[in-house]
């Protein structure tokens, strides 16, 4: 099968809720392989949650998500997972080697030690981000920017196919995005797809190659030249739909379910 | 004579007191080695909580079979610590009621009814209930040799556990979410470690009882991280302080029988646990102290040179002598100050005394250019940069102009190309042979 015939991501239906409030509304679209892709919204529009959903850290209340075609637990050491950096204690007793080898931590190996070969992905992972001289290094005593090229390194380490990425950019300063962003260009022309949850309208133009647009709802999903016109942005950033927030509200105050029992996703 | 039953009580000449000893300190390796994890999740309060939600479980189990058998004990405490787990679990998730919440209520309540179920197995008169209040502060020195061995037992089981797990509980305790997203089965994990949790302090319970129980399973860890910032080691280093207390809460209840072991354990940990407080390294109030201290004789120092430079840079002239009055018209050095900065200086041949006066030396006349260099280059980076005002920017550059390193230097030096004068028209002094541009 041709590698492109298969879609990275498909979304399907997609309905998730925090304490019966939904975060995210059907949410419906599809993401191609080898791209550059941005999940752009305002703050508080449902991508982090996304993303959980993505990564099956989170039950939706409807709808499923392929990845490759597959469930998740079908594909899951080909995708990797970037968590946002403030979601760690960087306090934690670890050195920045320690963190990049969690990266080879696999449910095959679960009670076995790291290997050499293990040691050798997680250097190479390291020095990828620039990051093999601080290796030794307290994690405490890294910068933001150190901090967010440690967890990209996690994920290098992993060798997959699919990166999932949330804020990559956010805390670093102006050198380290740059080299950020050319890393996963590399990425990309390796043939990797890369998707990044980003909140900074400025630059997702000239990061990504496909934007999906999300306000709690999907506003767009496709090629950036199509989802980057005036009106779908204004829908986008415009501030969220009255009557969804105050529907999600109610069902909040009312601990409402998100679905009625008795119906059922056909698939 | 302390020393005598000390000698005594290490020549470990009564089997009785080496067996409760090996069992204290074993205890206290296990709990501490568990309690590790439960410290870096930030669990402090579910081990605590734990701890006093195994009460009801022991007297039920005491209850049903109305014997002390070890087993059956840890079995009640398992099951009763695990409902509490899953209680306070459960009331987090499914009502509004808050984490801290929950385990508050959990913990009152299961110690409400583990106490009233003692004081009815108390008063029922069974044939050897004696002792089994005990749970509620410990009884190392009334352990038996099966009980030893039980607990011995559970605890090599424990470890060997945690070794086998060490490097997926570490990434469960620094990143959960990573975790489950690499496919490890973190609900596993987590019933394996919260199965452990549970069974170090049913073990441990032995030794300090369920009221002190959470300084066994916290207080090592906490002592142990203040000294290293490497897991493994932090591990061992928490097992060395469990032993240490262990064998200590021994020992004084050897020395003064009528001294409960468990409390004086718990003593023990609060001193160590005080010592670390004060002399950790970094974090410690020692190296705190120290580094303040160092931090403002440097300052004194630094101002002192700058102040020497200020006179020459107005007289033109740097080889001069300059006086106490000098200085104190330039700056408003106390004159506690001036002894001991001018002491440093001479100290680090900077400065050449002569007299009741001073001059600059030639390393002294470079390390004065650097200062008033970082001042002036700040200054021109906060109006160039970050568009200060004239008047706002030379309290900034007074501290920022002690902490500058010599990477930073190079970095303003580039990104302001090498400037000439600073905002108020001063010249900004280089080295001659710095290369410039």
């Amino acid at each position: 099968m041709k590698k492109d015939e298969v879609p990275a991501i498909e979304v399907h239906n997609l309905t998730a809720s925090y304490d019966r409030k939904p975060v995210l509304w059907d949410i419906d679209f599809t993401l191609p392989q080898g791209k550059l892709i941005g999940i752009v919204g305002p703050n508080g529009s449902g991508k982090t949650t996304l993303l959980k959903n993505l990564m099956g850290l989170m039950k939706p209340d409807s709808g499923y998500v392929k990845i490759f075609d597959k469930p998740l637990d079908e594909v899951r050491e080909r995708v990797s997972y970037v968590p946002q950096r403030e979601s760690v204690d960087w306090d934690f007793p670890a050195s920045a080697m320690d963190i990049a080898l969690m990266g080879r931590y696999r449910k095959s190996n679960l009670l076995k030690s790291v290997t050499k070969k293990d040691r050798q992905i997680a250097k190479e992972a390291l020095e990828q981000v620039n990051m093999l001289k601080f290796a030794n290094r307290q994690i405490s005593q890294l910068s933001g920017g150190q901090q967010q090229r440690l967890f990209i390194a996690r994920s290098l380490a992993q060798q997959a196919d699919l990166y999932l990425m949330d804020e990559p950019f956010v805390g670093v300063d102006a050198s380290t995005e740059d080299s950020i962003l050319n890393l996963l260009r590399q990425m990309k022309d390796d043939g990797k797809t890369v998707v990044i949850v980003h909140h900074d309208l400025q630059t997702a133009y000239e990061y990504f190659d496909w934007i999906t647009l999300l306000n709690t709802r999907l506003v767009a999903s496709g090629d950036k030249h199509t989802v980057f016109t005036p009106e779908l942005l204004q829908e986008a950033y415009g501030g969220r739909l009255t009557v969804l927030s105050k529907i999600g509200d109610l069902m909040q105050k009312q601990q409402f379910p998100a679905r009625e029992k008795e119906f059922k996703e056909k698939q | 004579m302390i020393w005598n039953s000390f000698i005594e009580f290490l020549s470990f000449s009564d089997p009785n007191v080496r067996m409760v000893t090996f069992g204290t300190i074993f205890l206290g390796i296990s709990s501490a080695v568990v309690g590790s994890f439960a410290f870096l999740r930030k669990r402090a309060l579910v081990g605590d909580a734990i701890a006093h939600s195994i009460l009801p479980g022991v007297a039920i189990a005491f209850i049903f079979s109305g014997s002390k058998n070890p087993y059956l004990l840890l079995l009640g405490a398992l099951i009763s610590g695990w409902i509490s787990i899953y209680l306070i679990e459960l009331i987090t998730d499914r009502s509004k009621i808050k984490a801290d919440t929950s385990i508050a209520i959990v913990l009152s309540v299961f110690f409400g009814v583990g106490i009233f179920l003692l004081t009815i197995i108390q008063h029922s008169g069974a044939g050897n209930q004696s002792g089994l209040d005990q749970f509620l502060f410990g009884q190392a020195a009334s352990m038996r040799g099966e009980d030893v061995l039980a607990y011995v037992i559970v605890g090599a089981l424990l470890l060997i556990v945690t070794v086998l797990f060490f490097k997926s509980f570490k990434l469960l305790s620094f990143n959960p979410d990573f975790a489950a997203a690499s496919g490890l089965p973190v609900r596993f994990l987590r019933f394996v470690l919260n199965t452990l949790t549970v069974l170090a302090i049913a073990v441990g319970i032995q030794s300090v009882g369920v009221v002190l129980m959470a300084a066994l399973l916290i207080t090592p860890s906490a002592v142990a991280r203040s000294w290293t910032n490497r897991l493994s080691y932090m591990i061992v280093l928490a097992a060395l302080v469990g032993a240490i207390s262990g064998f200590f809460g021994s020992f004084v209840s050897f020395a003064a029988p009528a001294m409960p072991t468990g409390p004086w354990i718990v003593v023990i940990l609060s001193v160590l646990a005080m010592i670390s407080l004060v002399f950790a390294p970094g974090t410690g109030m020692v190296a705190r102290w120290y580094r303040q201290r160092k931090n403002r004789r440097k300052v004194l120092r630094e101002n002192l040179i700058k102040a020497f430079y200020h006179i020459g840079e107005r007289a033109e002239e740097f080889s001069e002598l300059v006086s106490l009055s000098d200085l104190q018209a330039t700056r408003d050095f106390t004159s506690r100050e001036l002894s001991n900065g001018l002491r440093q200086l001479e100290k680090r041949y900077l400065i050449i005394p002569d007299g009741n006066k001073w001059k600059l030396s030639e390393e002294g006349l470079k390390e004065g250019k650097r200062v008033v260099r970082l001042h002036r280059i700040w200054e021109m980076y906060l109006t160039e940069r970050m568009r200060l005002k004239e008047d706002h920017i030379h309290p900034n550059a007074e501290t920022i102009e002690h902490i500058i390193t010599p990477d930073i230097e190079e970095q303003l030096l580039e990104e302001l190309g090498y400037p000439e004068m600073d905002p108020h028209e001063s010249e900004i002094p280089y080295d001659k042979s710095k290369p410039r541009n």
